[in-house]
């Protein structure tokens, strides 16, 4: 049995591990690149993913440390921030006087928080991380099929990410109106904050549509003979879906970024309603602009972003959960059509964010019947996952417990999203912690948790070791514990009526209400569930405290960590059908493929796994012995 | 490494990979200026009051039919390739850049007859209203001194300098004001109403367009026909790919046209 795993795929080792020899024989382009060619301006696809990757998460650990410093001024308002207080000061100035941060600096946090999370540090690893080290890999392609528009995609991704974060460092600071930058407060606040926010983000979009046009291209264009679309592993039409919902979606925002622009730069008045009064005082503009006019064209950016969000997480769940049930995924093609029709759903959604607006009845009728329309197929999805756990034979591993850890934590983030979707509900939740508690469910323990869990299992390929099994259950247990206990009582807060985005969470507000009117009155809060604000900062620190098993465990590994081979899991998809970590050129050998993506424990096969450039038995194709020894 | 499909088609998908990577880039500038031209229907359904009028017709028509020559031009540069004529090629995409420069100059007239034409309220309630012509030496908005004159008119009304296509042979005649009559004095910038924001950003985003056609085309004129000699396939893929982008542009101005200087 085990010759015949070793005998496929069908290199020879040493070539594989001399891959410059295997080169040769293409006799194209070979020679030695520098350090600058190799690693900083390089061309391929898997250089570029590890880029992406290095980068989105260090963005990650940024916003999150930007989350702490706000937890800690809402838990305790006015009092300096412990350890790194003194250094904000230094740093930013008068804002954080005295080591506390003021609400003007608060709302900047918030607001970068929030555009770094998603746009530097989610969007990024899950969709161009992955998508550029695993997709080319995945349908048998030698790299994307736009290798110089890969790099100029990651360098502008840089460049916006540089831009933001020196935002922070100018006068006034970085911008202060939230991810969503409302106009007309984004424009009337008088630093340059937004400027800064807006350049980088015209930069961010220029970068994913690169990105985008380059998946798609390459999805249609460069799979290998055999791989069809219903063979196409569900990742691919993940990655497929999400590139299609970048390209078309993003760009009314760039023309919104525009638009802005010129209010902040030409004095225009695109989101500047008549009568604008700012400080008291008529401001003066033309007036005649349209405050839902942003609100419109942000959010129909926004809502497919937060399936750009989920969809590649869904697609690494899904590969992880066939290769360690080892059996087929169930309803494949359900899944498929669900995603094209989350695609398709995903951009008539938008105003669901907007029912507070005054737009009208009408129109948010139609919002909430799409919106609920939307939540079936982001059901049959869960839904198929949850079944392809039955009768399996499951393997817990480390990605395998970040993956199914990802399907209840997505259900609670899903489900909590109905009473919002619903306008009357909506009246009474809009804009209070409960929606913060609900879309954190679902990037965080959601999102997050798949992107751990396909960094786990990906890490082999590229670098021909697994992750230490032991710290990645610490991590993920912990992770797992503090990740609920964070964002659970957010939920009862934001029933109680806790409005987001206060600087002390909610004290002063609290304080005059019920010293008018006692506890008990509606709009007060009770202490129980203004106490909930210090639990939360613990947790969220034992929550960073949980992430350094990680930290230390990925860069330890690439050196210390248990060494494997090529196809360490067992794995039918193509990208564990290659030597490890890949060649320039990726595959050794002419790949075609023969077979669905999760063939796994196929009666009378010798192995519990078919990879899917096996050729058939009996087929004249590289010749593979099927005799068991 | 060689990545298939740059320049022959792939036999199933029947086109070769820069051609499918040119229509998905357009269909997200079509969500690009989609995004724009539904600002535009917004700001228009909930204005008080819509210019009409403002903008010459006439230099609309010689910049339409100057961009529909330049797709001609662009069809039959890529069509001279397709039939190996490379020195025809040359003589089609020299029209085009030439073409694509008038385009930039007449625009360039069309915003500077903007930025010299000022709209003044008056402290009597009346508004002056024309293209610059001269500013005393002493004139000082904020000291109140010298005087500004117009080639322009004056209304009683501020409503009636909205709507020009209805009034019929305006008088325009040299009116000259004192800077101490003058309430506010603005020109005809993209900050003077909604109608000239929308204006200068949507012709503004597409003149860029044009000039990075233009840049692309003049690469491919220039050094870039190079390429003809070693690959003239690949570079006559280079062409066609380019000429989509330049359809595109053309297209977008043939909803501009009507949308701003005909309703």
């Amino acid at each position: 049995m085990d010759a015949i795993v070793h005998q496929f795929p069908p290199y020879r080792k040493d070539e594989a591990h001399h891959s410059q020899d295997a080169h040769d024989d293409h006799g194209h382009e070979h020679h030695d690149p520098g350090f600058w060619a190799k690693y900083i301006f390089s061309t391929d696809h898997k250089t570029i993913g590890i880029q992406y990757g290095f980068t989105a998460l260090c963005f990650m650990l940024f916003g999150f440390f930007l989350m702490l410093m706000m937890r800690w001024q809402i838990a305790h308002p006015g009092t300096p921030v412990p350890v790194i207080g003194p250094l904000l000061e230094k740093v930013l100035g008068q804002v954080a006087a005295k080591g506390v941060i003021s609400p003007e600096l608060y709302n900047s946090f918030g607001a970068m928080h929030g555009t770094i999370m998603v746009f530097l540090g989610i969007v990024p690893l899950a969709f161009a991380a992955f998508g550029n080290y695993v997709v080319p890999l995945m349908i048998g392609a030698v790299d994307m099929a736009f290798p110089r528009v890969n790099m100029a995609s990651y360098q502008a991704y840089f460049l916006g990410g540089l831009v933001m974060f020196i935002s922070f460092f100018i006068p006034g600071g970085a911008a202060q109106a939230g991810w969503t930058s409302y106009s007309p407060l984004a424009t009337t606040i008088p630093t340059h904050g937004q400027l800064f926010w807006i350049i980088g983000m015209v930069l961010l979009i220029s970068s994913s549509l690169l990105g985008a046009v380059n998946f798609i291209a390459t999805i249609i264009q460069l799979r290998a003979p055999g791989m069809t679309w219903m063979r196409l592993p569900f990742f691919v039409w993940a990655q497929f879906v999400t590139a299609f919902l970048l390209l078309l979606a993003f760009p009314p925002l760039e023309a919104a970024a525009v638009m802005q622009l010129m209010d902040n730069v030409a004095h225009t008045s695109f989101f500047l309603p008549t009568g604008l009064a700012v400080g008291g005082q008529l401001a003066n503009i033309s007036g005649g602009g349209s405050p839902l006019l942003w609100q419109h064209l942000f959010w129909f950016l926004g809502h497919p972003e937060v399936y750009v969000l989920i969809l590649p997480a869904m697609g690494i769940v899904c590969e992880i959960l066939a290769n360690n049930t080892r059996k087929p995924i169930w309803g494949y093609k359900s899944l498929v059509y669900s995603v094209l029709t989350i695609g398709f759903l995903s951009f008539i959604v938008w105003a669901h964010h907007m029912y507070l607006t005054g737009m009208g009845t009408k129109i948010s009728t139609f919002f909430q019947a799409t919106t609920m329309i939307i939540s079936i197929p982001s059901v049959i999805i869960l839904t198929c996952l949850f079944i392809s756990l039955w009768g399996g034979s499951i393997r817990f591993n480390t990605p395998m417990l970040f993956a199914l850890a990802f399907l209840p934590m997505f259900g609670i983030g899903g489900l909590t999203g109905l009473p919002l979707g619903f306008n009357v509900s909506d009246v009474h939740l809009h804009d209070t912690y409960y929606v913060i508690a609900h879309f954190h469910y679902v990037v965080a323990p959601g999102t997050i948790f798949g992107l751990f869990a396909g960094i786990y299992y990906w890490f082999p390929k590229m670098t021909g070791r697994k992750m230490n099994e032991f710290w990645g259950r610490v991590h993920f247990w912990c992770s797992l514990i503090f990740m609920n206990l964070v964002f659970m009582p957010m939920f009862a807060q934001g029933m109680a009526g806790m409005l987001r985005r206060m600087s002390d969470g909610g004290a002063n507000y609290s304080a005059a209400v019920n010293a008018r009117a006692g506890a008990d009155v509606i709009g007060g809060l009770s202490d129980d569930i203004m106490s909930l604000h210090v639990w939360i900062l613990w947790a969220a620190i034992a929550l960073g405290i949980a992430q350094i098993p990680f930290i230390v465990n990925l860069f330890w590994s690439i050196k210390h960590g248990e060494k494997v081979g090529d196809n360490p899991w067992n794995s039918t998809t193509l990208e564990w059908q290659t030597p490890t970590p890949p060649p320039h050129g990726n595959f050794t050998h002419e790949i075609t493929v023969y077979r669905g993506p999760y063939e796994y424990s196929v009666p009378g096969h010798a192995t519990d796994f078919t990879p899917q450039n096996e050729p058939p038995i009996g087929s004249h194709a590289p010749q593979i012995s099927t005799t068991v020894h | 490494m060689e990545i298939p499909y740059t320049v022959q088609p792939r036999p199933d998908t029947g086109i070769y990979n820069a051609k499918v990577g040119i229509w998905l880039f357009l269909a997200s500038e079509v969500m690009l200026f989609g995004g724009l031209f539904s600002g535009y229907v917004l700001l228009r359904v909930g204005a008080d009051q819509w210019p009409h009028g403002w903008l010459d017709v006439r230099f609309g028509t010689l910049n339409t039919i100057i961009l529909a020559l330049s797709a001609i031009t662009t069809l039959l540069a890529w069509a001279a390739c397709k039939v190996g004529h490379f020195g025809k090629f040359k003589f089609f995409h020299a029209c085009t850049l030439l073409l694509a420069l008038s385009f930039l100059s007449v625009k360039m007239y069309e915003y500077h007859d903007k930025w010299i034409h000022y709209e003044i309220k008056l402290a009597d309630g009346t508004f002056a209203d024309g293209h610059l012509v001269e500013k005393s030496a002493d004139f000082d908005l904020a000291q109140k001194t010298g005087t500004v004159t117009l080639h322009g008119r004056i209304v009683k009304d501020e409503t009636l300098l909205y709507d020009l296509r209805s009034q019929k042979n305006i008088e325009l005649k040299e009116v000259t004001v004192n800077a101490s009559d003058i309430v506010k004095m603005e020109n005809y910038g993209p900050w003077h109403n909604t109608f000239l924001a929308i204006y200068f950003t949507l012709t503004g985003l597409h003149a860029l367009h044009i000039l990075g056609g233009s840049i692309v085309i003049g690469y491919l004129w220039g050094p870039g026909s190079k390429m003809w000699k070693k690959d003239p396939e690949r570079f006559t893929n280079r062409i066609e790919v380019s000429g989509l982008f330049w359809h595109f542009v053309d297209l977008v101005w043939i909803f501009l046209f009507p949308v701003l200087y005909l309703t």
